[in-house]
């Protein structure tokens, strides 16, 4: 099959280029593009991606295929391309581009920081684990289970124009996530931070993130509840 | 130094960012040490991430009962006798602290109805000694404890500040004149740049070494750079013949299913629907090891009772614990069956297979984490400025075969324990002799060598090759013929492994000259597994050779320890002194 690579090396390249190589796959198996994508490596060495665990828990290998995001090792190539259609792969949209389809996360990760991503309780711990119940644990459902990946954010449209001023929906999922643990008391503090016209409010409900999400999360419907939050406590 | 290459100086420096990497950096941050993590990819990518049914551990909770020498007896048992006592005695009564810990930092514990840590049976598990029937001792997050678990650790660094160098490779050791380690050479993979990161103590934290074989459950970026790095050094490794074959990878793609599966009730059918656990362990059934559930796996299909077409699998049913139960507590296991089995696991079974999931073997440490080495007459001795934890090291909490749920404990109990004791060391510890300048030459010659290749072949096929010797010939069961012939093709391939060609000699991002310099990694790990698994006549834990069958323990209740400069394999005395409790004597080991 056709593949279609966005390659720069910053070393050698003045501008950015698609290459399109030839990959022999095998007929009776519908490959993970990322299966597609090491066949093309053993063509040409020269193409770099991140890769890991490749069952889609790591978040390593974020990709725009076909253009839409996802992670390239549980996506299957008839997904991505279709049948007899070129399989085209390029970097996260919206991020600078370190090299090929590896892209520079700096900004995205310092978001995810801004929010405080730990949980916050300063009561003295109890000798064993601090209780939660069943119902309490069951509000992080959907939430903790992010990856990091990037897919969301690197999709949203307010996020493209306000990178370092919107946290972006990947680090409200979080945000939301630690507001929602039974077990945190800085609340008012959380909210507090998120209190001005970029950090939440610049989410005009695209739901681009929630159409790409490969764990299937809802960060929309999180960023919501900061919302409601953050109206409710009336500032 | 090194003409060219950059120093930078810390008081410990932690190659690895999984979990015990991070639990170590962890406790050195909050002492105000200067630590540096280096990671070759983001910390939450590590492969911690894809532990999945949980962190085993006597916290009560199910059983209020329950007592941390009743885990240590199943994981002495399990580790077929030779796991070294004082070191599981540490983990299994440590082990409560440190995971209470994790949850005061904020890990999303599945609960109970009284809020307490859910825990769910695992295999080799037990109340009272073996006396009182299978305990539910591993305590859970979902399906998702290893992702759960780094996220927490990375975090809880975040907090505390932790420096982190991600994507920087760790090349090899810097070793001075006396023998002690005093820092390593890495690679800044975004610019390419070489640099001497200078330390008093040096923790390996690089994890397992899986994609040593065709089929594993492991990640890619598992490819044994510790043991490697150590090996080169001239540092021993040891038991390195024991690697854990787990029931349950999905067939055809190696993705692991947890065994938390069984745990909640799933068990395993041959073609005929037949439960076969239940005639191989008639007590412990689907639960037993690993290694007897890997092998009774591989009796059935050798014997003509495999599922599917070719008959080389068998099967998971999971469907009769219906779609809530699954649902709540296997919801990954659902996603991971759809993605890459293609199976619905509500209504039909997974396909599944004994595949490599874990190196019991690593690098010799003692409890603190101090790499140990042996001198002339065989006493154990210190490497000055080296420690290891994790799957990289071999404490010995595991011995010839590791309990499920033993890992994620492992990871956090000695990544806490080699922190604690490295803050009074660096109080304390002597300015070692810096390295000298063909010190470093010898910690460059490897690199270096690689830069300036120009012949030799790809590293894909080398790899290719590497894994389908390994796959053949060191898998669930071994034979000294097969394993002699698998040495001597090993032998054959180390000149063209050193010899690899790097066509891209390029400095930004460039992950050809990672993969290349982890091929060599994983090229010493298969060597010295091959070399171990050969030498050690007799049948333990995950070692099962059809020429030795029997467990041998006049000549082998010890650790094999191999040494890289004439590959040669010794014998180490295994711990049977525990502190609190009376020794496990060995006995016949049955589920």
């Amino acid at each position: 099959m056709l593949v279609s690579i966005y390659r720069y090396n910053p070393e050698t390249d003045a501008k950015p280029s698609m290459q399109e190589i030839e990959v022999e796959i095998p007929a009776d198996k519908d490959l993970m593009v990322l299966d597609v994508l090491e066949l093309a490596k053993q063509k040409d060495p020269t193409i770099s991606y991140r890769r890991s665990c490749r069952e889609g828990v790591c978040g390593s290998d974020g990709m725009n295929m076909n253009g839409t995001n996802g992670l390239a090792c549980i996506t299957p190539v008839s997904e991505a391309a279709g049948p007899g259609k070129k399989l085209v792969l390029r970097p996260l949209p919206g991020l600078p581009v370190v090299r090929d389809l590896v892209v520079d996360m700096s900004v995205f990760y310092k978001q995810y920081e801004k929010i405080k991503p730990f949980l916050i309780n300063d009561n003295p711990a109890p000798a064993i684990e601090r209780l939660q119940s069943p119902e309490d644990r069951e509000k992080l459902d959907g939430l903790y289970e992010c990856i990091l990946c990037a897919c969301c954010s690197t999709n949203c449209p307010s996020y493209w124009w306000n990178p370092e001023k919107f946290i972006g929906p990947a680090g409200l999922l979080q945000a939301y996530r630690f507001l929602a643990d039974s077990r945190d008391t800085a609340t008012a503090e959380r909210l507090a931070e998120l209190d001005d016209p970029f950090s939440v409010f610049r989410c005009r409900g695209i739901m681009n993130c929630v159409a790409v999400c490969p764990k299937g999360l809802n960060p929309t419907r999180a960023i919501g509840h900061i919302r409601s939050m953050l109206l409710a406590q009336g500032t | 130094m090194a003409a060219g290459v950059r120093s930078i100086s810390f008081d410990a420096v932690i190659v690895g960012g999984g979990g015990s990497g991070m639990r170590a950096a962890l406790q050195l941050a909050q002492s105000g040490y200067k630590t540096a993590v280096i990671t070759k990819v983001f910390p939450t990518r590590s492969h911690t991430v894809s532990a999945q049914g949980g962190i085993t551990c006597a916290i009560a909770s199910d059983d209020p009962n329950d007592d941390w020498r009743w885990h240590m007896y199943d994981t002495v048992k399990g580790s077929d006798y030779i796991g070294d006592q004082d070191a599981i005695e540490y983990m299994c009564s440590e082990g409560p602290q440190a995971v209470f810990e994790l949850e005061h930092m904020g890990l999303p514990f599945s609960r109970t109805e009284n809020g307490r840590i859910y825990q769910r049976p695992f295999g080799g598990q037990s109340k009272n000694f073996g006396k009182g029937g299978q305990a539910a001792r591993t305590c859970a997050a979902a399906d998702r404890t290893g992702h759960a678990m780094l996220h927490t650790l990375y975090q809880g660094n975040l907090r505390n500040n932790t420096v982190f160098f991600n994507e920087w490779f760790a090349v090899d050791l810097v070793k001075n004149q006396q023998g002690a380690v005093t820092g390593i050479i890495a690679i800044c993979m975004e610019t390419g740049e070489t640099v001497f990161v200078e330390s008093k103590a040096t923790v390996l934290a690089t994890g397992g070494a899986g994609r040593i074989y065709a089929s594993t459950t492991n990640a890619h970026i598992n490819t044994g750079d510790g043991v490697g790095m150590a090996l080169r050094a001239g540092f021993p490794a040891q038991d390195m013949e024991m690697w854990q074959f787990h029931p349950t990878g999905i067939y055809g793609a190696g993705t692991l299913v947890t065994e938390g599966c069984r745990g909640e009730g799933g068990y395993l059918i041959n073609k005929d629907g037949e439960r076969f656990m239940e005639r191989y362990a008639p007590n412990a059934k689907d639960l037993a090891g690993r290694d007897v559930v890997a092998r009774s796996m591989v009796l059935e299909i050798l014997e003509g009772r495999g599922c599917g077409e070719n008959g080389d699998h068998v099967k998971l049913k999971l469907d009769h614990l219906g779609e809530d139960v699954l649902n709540a507590k296997l919801p990954g296991i659902l996603e991971l069956s759809r993605t890459f089995a293609h199976v619905d696991p509500v209504k039909e079974p997974i396909p599944v297979v004994p595949t490599c999931h874990y190196m019991m073997g690593g690098i010799p440490t003692n409890v603190h984490g101090q790499a140990i080495t042996q001198d002339a007459s065989g006493t154990d001795t210190i490497v000055p400025g080296l420690f290891a934890v994790g799957e990289t090291a071999c404490v010995s909490v595991h011995g010839a075969n590791r309990l499920g749920g033993n890992s994620l404990l492992d990871l956090i109990v000695f990544g806490r324990a080699a922190g604690k004791f490295l803050e009074e060391h660096l109080r304390t510890a002597q300015e070692e002799t810096p390295a000298s300048e063909s010190d470093f030459e010898q910690s460059m010659s490897r690199l270096n060598r690689l830069n300036n290749s120009e012949s030799g072949e790809p590293v894909h096929l080398l790899r290719q090759e590497l894994q389908g010797i390994m796959q053949n010939t060191f898998g669930v069961f071994r034979t000294g013929d097969n394993m002699k012939e698998g040495i001597a093709q090993l032998a054959g391939l180390r000149e063209r492994v050193e010899n690899v060609r790097l066509e891209d000699k390029s400095q930004t991002f460039n992950t050809s000259r990672i993969e290349a310099l982890e091929l060599q990694n994983l090229f010493e790990v298969a060597e010295s597994t091959a070399i171990a698994a050969e030498i050690r006549t007799e049948s333990r834990g995950a070692h099962a050779r059809d020429d030795y069958r029997e467990r041998d323990d006049e000549n082998w209740l010890c650790h094999s320890i191999y040494f890289p400069a004439d590959k040669r394999v010794g014998k180490r005395d295994v711990n049977f002194k525990p502190k609190t409790v009376d020794t496990f004597e060995p006995a016949v080991r049955s589920y």
